[in-house]
């Protein structure tokens, strides 16, 4: 069991979901961030103010799979993610240790295996 | 029919001309919240740069429109366009305006803020896509090459106005005109990349409110001021333009209520929207129980048009069609069946016993819509085929704001390193290394 963590551009989060529908991937959270993954900056002026952005919003999408599924994750994000530029983003697959499903009790594989499935 | 008042022209009155003051700047007020209703209708990461092509439509309207749209549009009685004598201004000054009561100057000021909302009200069709650069070219020519024949056509002297078409603040020229090119600035422009394949949705529907509600206060102004006085017509005009949008407004929100028993935000700002349109044309001429059921009557088929216009493959963002071409169109015609001379001192329509004034205002809305959508078709292939009307698809996903104007509605300001002039713009961006 895995926690596979995609961080990917905003514009591409909608292209990321339809591939992991495709991959039958269920089961996701996302949320906005901000990060710098060595894209040009942003230069950005109000009246006299003029400031290089840094920071670029970015989507982060977090997904606990058993191990079959880490693959297929994987694929799915790259396809959904890559545009070629820089700042395409990062896949990053951490272990994860236990998992419960709280409306049931089920623990470990059986909660991060979809409902249904 | 105009010979009457022309006798009693001769003098400036105070009161008219007071209201026509205020009346412009109400005016001009409508392509702020125009602005900032089509803002909200757009993701938030091209909110300033649909507001920016409403701001830039009085950059340069308010120009063009001085240097040579007013006098193509209100110099002498030719039947297709005005001649040249008020161009730059000239022989505008402080006499009455003939059959008016107020200075040529006013007058003047008055019909540029029409021409600027009416450049402003097309962008909606091709907001998050179209480049600024194009955008601001094709405003310009319209501007001058739609926009002022139509206003000559239909209160500058021109064919429909002497041929007895009535359109008392614009059905012709601000609402059609608009409308229909905006379909065709669509077709040519093209639809957004990701139109139809994901929901493309609002990101304020607080300013959508905010921005109809403000037009409809400016449309007080619109209507109202466009008696040129505070006579008859313009007390008609004005409590009508309370009524029939306030009865669209009614009749949207129960047609919401049967479709999906819920009543929406949106659809409340735009029926607001709606019904000022509907009587534009009609507000001097009809009474106001026909306002109360042209409202009613006329916001069906525009809900039914905007439920209907994004299954179809044209992109036309904002429903500038449905919301002033059609609702234009409707309010064109309605003044051909409900007109009333005892209202409007000018003439029947077909239930008072004159057909002929159905088909006057049937010539108009044929024409407008085919010599609008031509001509707005046409321009923009050539402007297009000059300089591209859109980016690469690259610069869609990041935003028009980001792109086009080097900002964003909503900065989050983290991340943001201040450039200082010693540093300077001309100093390297730093790119980090991979």
């Amino acid at each position: 069991m895995k926690l596979v963590i995609g961080i990917v551009r905003p514009e591409k989060a909608n292209d990321v979901l339809e591939a992991l529908y495709r991959a039958e991937v269920r089961g996701i959270s996302m949320s906005r961030v901000q990060g710098h993954g060595g894209e040009l900056d942003r230069v950005e002026t109000y009246r006299g103010t003029t400031v290089k952005v840094e920071l670029s919003d970015k989507v982060r999408f977090e997904i606990a799979v058993t191990d079959p599924f880490v693959q297929p994750t994987i694929d799915a994000l790259c396809e959904g993610a890559r545009t070629g530029e820089v700042g395409d983003g990062k896949i990053f697959v951490v272990p994860c240790e236990r998992a419960v499903r709280i409306r049931t009790g089920e623990t470990d594989e059986a909660a991060v295996t979809p409902v249904g499935a | 029919m105009d010979a009457p008042i022309l006798a009693q022209a001769t003098q400036i009155d105070t009161g008219d001309t007071a209201w026509m003051l205020a009346s412009t700047a109400l005016v001009l007020m409508m392509t702020i919240a125009l602005g900032l209703f089509y803002a909200g209708l757009v993701r938030a990461k091209n909110a300033l740069n649909t507001f920016m092509m409403c701001v830039s439509a009085i950059a340069i309207a308010g120009v063009t429109w001085a240097l040579i749209g007013y006098s193509l549009a209100f110099d002498g009685t030719g039947d297709l366009i005005g001649g040249l004598n008020y161009v730059a201004l000239h022989d505008v000054t402080f006499a009455p305006r003939d059959a008016t009561t107020i200075p040529h100057l006013v007058f003047f000021a008055f019909q540029a803020t029409f021409c600027i909302i009416t450049v402003a009200l097309i962008s909606g069709a091709v907001v998050e896509r179209m480049r600024f650069g194009p955008w601001m070219v094709f405003a310009a020519l319209w501007s001058v090459l739609v926009y002022s024949v139509l206003a000559h056509w239909g209160f500058g002297g021109g064919w429909l106005m002497e041929g007895g078409t009535l359109d008392f603040a614009g059905g012709i020229a601000v609402e059609m005109a608009s409308g229909f090119s905006a379909v065709a600035a669509a077709i040519v422009v093209g639809a957004r990349k990701d139109y139809g394949r994901i929901g493309l949705l609002p990101h304020n529907s607080v300013l959508v409110l905010l921005g109809g509600g403000l037009l409809w206060f400016g449309w007080f102004g619109f209507n109202g001021g466009s008696g040129f006085g505070t006579g008859d017509p313009s007390v008609l005009a004005f409590t009508n333009t309370l009524l029939c949008p306030a009865a669209a407004l009614f009749t949207w929100m129960m047609l919401d209520l049967i479709r999906d028993r819920r009543v929406t935000a949106v659809g409340a700002a735009t029926a607001i929207i709606a019904g000022c349109v509907l009587i534009t044309p009609a507000g001097g001429f009809i009474s106001p129980g026909w306002a109360l059921a042209l409202g009613v009557l006329g916001a069906i088929p525009v809900y039914f048009l905007i439920v209907y216009r994004p299954r179809t493959r044209v992109d036309e963002t904002l429903d500038v069609l449905a919301a002033h071409g059609a609702a234009g169109f409707l309010g064109i015609l309605v003044i051909g069946f409900v007109a009333q001379e005892s209202w409007n001192g000018v003439s029947d329509g077909w239930f008072y016993g004159n057909i002929s004034q159905l088909g006057d205002q049937a010539l108009a809305a044929l024409a407008t819509p085919l010599y609008a959508f031509g001509m707005t078709f046409v321009l923009l292939k050539v402007i297009g085929a000059v300089m591209p009307l859109r980016g690469p698809d690259h610069d869609e996903s990041v935003g028009m704001d980001s792109i086009y104007h080097g900002e964003e509605a909503y900065p989050s300001g983290e991340g943001a390193i201040l450039v200082t002039p010693e540093a300077g713009e001309e100093a390297p961006v730093p790119v980090a290394q991979p």
